[in-house]
């Protein structure tokens, strides 16, 4: 590992356990006694509940309790956190059923727990209120006055010539537009809690970290953490929206443990527009100078994203600005509205998607200003450091992941001129764009325990949201260890195993596979020292000594050898910066008569490291782009905002891409390993998979028809109107 | 979801019959509208009246033309040999429309009879004539890009979903229906109504009667058909405008022709007068654009939806452009 040996393409480990229905998801697991929770959300966007009338519910069939503000259980670790004034609204913070505030539409209101989930439906139906409505915010743009500074990110400036993005002999100024988005994971979330006692907590969840829902359960009831037991071994897709504990699963649990009993929560389709975050709606304004041969002299970036009136969610939606290009001066500004709606998450490649929609834009729109080809533009402006931390990148290929890009989409084969390329009715168009994410690396523990038969345990409470975390890190023990890959089992999604951070942030190879390299190479010291060694795929008396594995064993009155070990980077990668990078290229048709855009072909290049697991990697690349046609093509939660709620909160209105609007996607690695990241060389690539593919998208519209849109997603309404 | 009663019956005198006894009862057919309703509440009927084992699924050819049993699967008819050598429109229309697994279920007569897709309409949340009259209409001043551009009143903006009915109105089709006092036949296009006063009427079916049939009179169009949907995405979208075009060409001269547009009214929009028009003309772009701006007399925009405007139009031409081409 760590070299330039590359990985063997295996097949997910747990494929035959998903596609068999064998792999058990939260919702599915039977606990006896379960009672079904369904949850009543307000019709109003910002007031009060006046009344609220629970009695029919109460009576109809089946139903044990209806739980509101009025006879919620107080959730006391709620209760000690208090407010927090830092809030940019001033406002306070969400406590669901805590008081008869209603801070946004869909709000939970009551819930009804019952003993079947029809009768639950059906009782919910029944719950009626009545409000003392106030005046509701939900449109940003006509909230922009209420734009302040997150208290968690300043503005950003470098340079000497702050004015350089007005004054350069060549200047752009353009604004981007993107939307809300939904992460929409076919799973939809929940939990399934139950107590023993009034101590002893256990959940089944949707979550993307089971150390971080243990975290926030222990705290809301104030119990020790060992007391709380949380388990999610299969994800059904998050995308980010299962980096959050939400309060209606807090408030699950503890009405649980007011009825004795377990209680099931799944939420609605139109729940997961409002209840587990979106991404949030975000306007861009980009004004870039350049000198006539095309070097960039200013870029000045500002953003401005909605949150809840009761956070102050943020992201890092101009952060690619800063370091991507060689720019001696940029500013970059990052403000959040609060609005009356839900608190936005992370959403897959999270505000730098966003922002690498507007940068790759504008550094296309800049490309065809200057006259040059938008590749050569970017590699005129290329950073060999990063020029914000003034610090060496710990690998960069993007040199070659752009040659390799160009070649084999036929770049240089295209009429650059736009509108010029034309197959039949359909305009031809070829667009590309660059994406970045942080290589992050988080502390991870894993035990290993090797069995009397040969065969290898690991553990870590680390979790598998799709990208194939088991089959990754199977894939590194057997590096290590030379066992054959059917002779390794991963598992996770549990608190009882070692800790591990949660998988976000296209971390956990990097994070968990460093814990597995390091367990196992422990594993080797542990048996050499035991007088046995791993040899062509078991385990064998080392040189000079002849009992075997059980025998050794069975002597150390043993039945297995167990050993955990947490990993960490060190302080050597302080010296550097590190990133994962993406090239994507896009070849589409768009049919002038009727606006409609189809993406024809497309080549992505990811620069993440050495690739500990080919074949699951590409599928992430894939999956990756998908999302970004959907981002730029399909995706757009809408609000009507006199009434402040979603008018497409179904799966029929709001459009994910169908296989019909995904072609072929050909992945291309570097495959490189980056010398400081982790004992693999690997980086992180869930986001960069998505991350800039939107303007590649973009750009090759421009590039077929002429018309720049910068609005996603591009429906055909906005090329008819371009 | 209400709790409702569930009967299943087998002759549709039986259907008929269990209809009348109760004044809240709806037939199920496939349910792919139906139980969605049922589910968000908008709909609430206490009884069902389960007509899959009525034998009406039959697809026959006649002395005038295809008869098309009411329960008759979409996918079976778009897949049906007579349907595809006679009205390929129809096919091309049936698969144009939701996704495999739902066509697999939806019927012929369920599909006549499928609601609107209008959000406003499916929220109880919100104000809606169709759903509940006189609450007002939610989509008017609000997210409008969907909605009707032809024949919509100040009660309701919303549109009829299907594609299978753009087809059907363009080929002249007759519904037979049957009902306590026998069995009538309504032309095709006057099966749907326009909103009006009374958008909780989708359509002239009077209570407790049942769709039997559908014919389609042969005709000289099969050569030339193309049905074009335009719609956010590549599949299981509904459409922004759909046209369905077949013509009968001779000489480059169009000696007949019949056009549809869905997704711009509350029901399935024939373009009489665009037909006409073009009758005796030649086969040319230039005609099919006169034509289609013929047909927009009348438009008129919501707001949001402003681009069907444009769309509509040249939505048409490519049809017939396409349905020209074919050899």
């Amino acid at each position: 590992m760590g070299t330039d040996k590359k990985s063997e393409p295996i097949n997910r480990v747990d494929g035959r356990a998903k596609v068999t229905g064998k792999a058990k998801y939260f919702a599915e697991f039977e606990v006896p006694g379960v009672t079904f929770c369904v949850m009543v959300t307000s019709p109003i966007t910002r007031g009060t509940i006046t009344t609220i009338n629970t009695k029919t519910a109460e009576r109809a069939p089946g139903v044990l309790a209806v739980f509101t503000h009025l006879n919620m259980p107080a959730i006391l670790g709620w209760a000690e956190q208090g407010n927090n004034s830092k809030l940019p609204s001033g406002g306070e913070r969400y406590r669901m059923l805590g008081s008869n505030k209603i801070l946004f539409n869909g709000q939970p209101i009551a819930l009804v727990i019952a003993d079947t989930l029809e009768r639950a439906q059906h009782a919910a139906s029944l719950v009626t209120a009545t409000y003392n409505k106030a005046e509701h915010h939900t449109d940003l743009l006509k909230n922009k006055e209420k734009a302040a500074m997150p208290p968690r990110m300043g503005d950003y400036t470098r340079g000497t010539d702050a004015n350089a993005h007005n004054t350069a002999p060549v200047v752009l100024k353009a604004d981007y537009t993107v939307p809300i988005e939904v992460h929409n994971p076919m799973e939809l979330a929940g939990i399934l809690a139950f107590w023993e006692g009034d101590d002893k907590l256990t959940v089944y969840a949707k979550t993307q970290g089971v150390k971080s829902t243990q975290r926030t359960l222990a705290g809301a009831f104030k119990l020790d953490e060992k007391n709380v037991q949380v388990y999610s071994e299969f994800v059904g897709g998050g995308f980010g929206m299962g980096l959050r504990t939400w309060p209606q699963e807090v408030t699950v649990a503890a009405a649980a443990r007011a009825l004795k009993k377990p209680v099931k929560l799944v939420l609605t389709r139109d729940q997961m527009f409002t209840l587990v975050g979106h991404r949030p709606y975000t306007i861009q304004h980009i004004s870039m100078g350049a000198t006539r041969d095309g070097q960039l002299m200013g870029i000045y970036h500002e953003a401005t994203g909605e949150t809840a009136s009761y956070d102050d969610f943020t992201e890092g939606t101009v952060g690619m600005t800063r370091f991507m290009y060689a720019c001696p001066n940029v500013t970059t500004k990052y403000r959040i509205v609060p609005l009356d709606r839900g608190v936005p998450i992370w959403m897959r490649g999270p505000g730098e998607a966003t922002g690498a929609f507007a940068l790759e834009s504008a550094i296309d729109e800049m490309a065809y200003k200057v006259n040059m080809d938008p590749l050569q533009f970017r590699l005129k402006n290329f950073a060999e450091t990063d020029p914000e931390k003034n610090k060496p990148f710990s690998s960069n290929n993007l040199k070659e992941a752009y040659q390799l890009g160009s070649k084999k989409i036929g770049w240089a084969k295209r009429n650059p001129v736009p509108a010029s390329m034309k197959e039949g009715d359909w305009l031809v168009g070829y667009g590309m764009s660059t994406g970045v994410f942080g290589a992050h690396r988080g502390e991870s523990t894993c035990r290993a325990q090797l069995n009397a038969d040969g065969t290898l345990l690991l553990q870590s409470a680390t979790s598998d949201i799709g990208p194939g975390t088991s089959t990754a890190m199977v894939q590194i023990a057997h590096e290590v260890t030379g066992l054959p890959i059917e002779k390794i089992h991963f598992e996770l999604g549990s608190t009882a195993f070692p800790p591990s951070g949660s998988q976000g942030g296209s971390s956990t190879v990097s994070s968990v596979g460093s814990a597995v390299f390091d367990v196992c190479t422990a594993l080797k010291g542990m048996l050499t020292e035991a007088g046995l060694t791993f040899d062509n795929g078991t385990v064998k008396p080392a040189a000079g000594k002849s009992d075997s594995l059980q025998e050794v064993l069975s002597k150390q009155n043993k039945t297995f050898f167990e050993i955990t070990k947490s990993s960490k980077g060190g302080a050597e990668q302080e010296k550097y910066s590190l990133y994962s990078f993406s090239i994507h290229f896009a070849e589409v048709r768009v049919h002038p008569a009727t606006g409609v855009v189809r993406v024809k072909r497309v080549v992505t290049v990811a620069d993440s490291g050495r690739i500990v697991s080919p074949k699951t990697a590409a599928s992430q690349m894939i999956g990756g782009v998908t999302g970004g046609i959907g981002m730029a093509l399909t995706e757009e939660g809408i609000i009507d905002h006199r009434f402040g709620r979603f008018v497409n909160n179904n799966l029929a209105d709001y459009h994910v891409p169908v296989s019909a609007d995904v072609p072929h996607i050909e992945t291309i690695f570097i495959d490189k390993p980056d010398p400081v990241t982790n004992p693999m060389g690997s980086k992180g690539m869930g986001e960069i998979a998505l991350i800039g593919f939107s303007a590649a998208v973009a750009n090759a519209v421009y590039h077929a028809t002429g018309k720049r849109i910068r609005e996603l997603p591009i429906t055909p309404d906005k090329i008819l109107s371009a | 979801m209400n709790q409702f009663s569930y009967v299943r019956v087998t002759s549709k005198e039986s259907a008929i019959s269990a209809m009348a006894k109760d004044k809240t009862a709806m037939f199920l057919a496939g349910g792919t509208n139906l139980v969605d309703l049922m589910k968000s509440g908008v709909t609430s009927p206490e009884r069902l009246v389960d007509i899959n084992n009525v034998p009406l699924a039959t697809i026959e050819e006649t002395k005038t033309g295809l008869r098309i049993g009411a329960l008759a699967k979409n996918t079976a008819v778009a897949e049906n040999a007579l349907v595809i050598k006679h009205f390929p429109l129809l096919s091309q229309a049936l698969k144009a429309g939701a996704s495999p697994q739902l066509r697999n279920m939806a019927t012929v007569g369920g599909n006549m009879m499928q609601r609107t897709r209008c959000h406003y309409f499916y929220d109880n949340a919100l104000p809606c004539n169709k759903r509940n009259p006189g609450s007002g209409c939610g989509a008017i001043g609000g997210f409008t890009r969907m909605h009707a551009i032809f024949g919509a009143s100040d009660k309701c903006i919303a549109v009829h979903p299907s594609d299978m009915c753009v087809a059907l109105t363009a080929l002249d089709a007759v519904i037979t229906v049957a009902g306590p006092k026998g069995e009538r036949k309504i032309p095709f296009g006057d099966f749907h109504r326009l909103p009006g006063d009374t958008p909780e009427q989708d359509n002239n079916l009077q209570r407790g009667e049942l769709i039997i049939a559908v014919d389609i009179p042969f005709n000289q169009l099969s050569a030339h058909t193309h049905y074009l949907k335009v719609r956010d995405r590549a599949s299981y979208a509904f459409a922004l405008v759909s046209v369905g075009a077949a013509m009968q060409i001779k000489g480059g001269n169009i000696a007949d022709v019949r056009l549809a547009m869905g997704g711009v009214a509350h029901k399935p929009w024939r373009l009489k007068e665009a037909e006409a028009w073009l009758k005796g003309k030649s086969a040319t772009e230039e005609n099919f654009r006169k034509a289609a701006s013929m047909a927009m007399t009348n438009a008129k925009s919501q707001g949001g939806n402003a681009f069907k405007l444009t769309l509509a139009p040249n939505t048409i031409v490519e049809a017939l452009k396409t349905a020209a081409a074919q050899a």
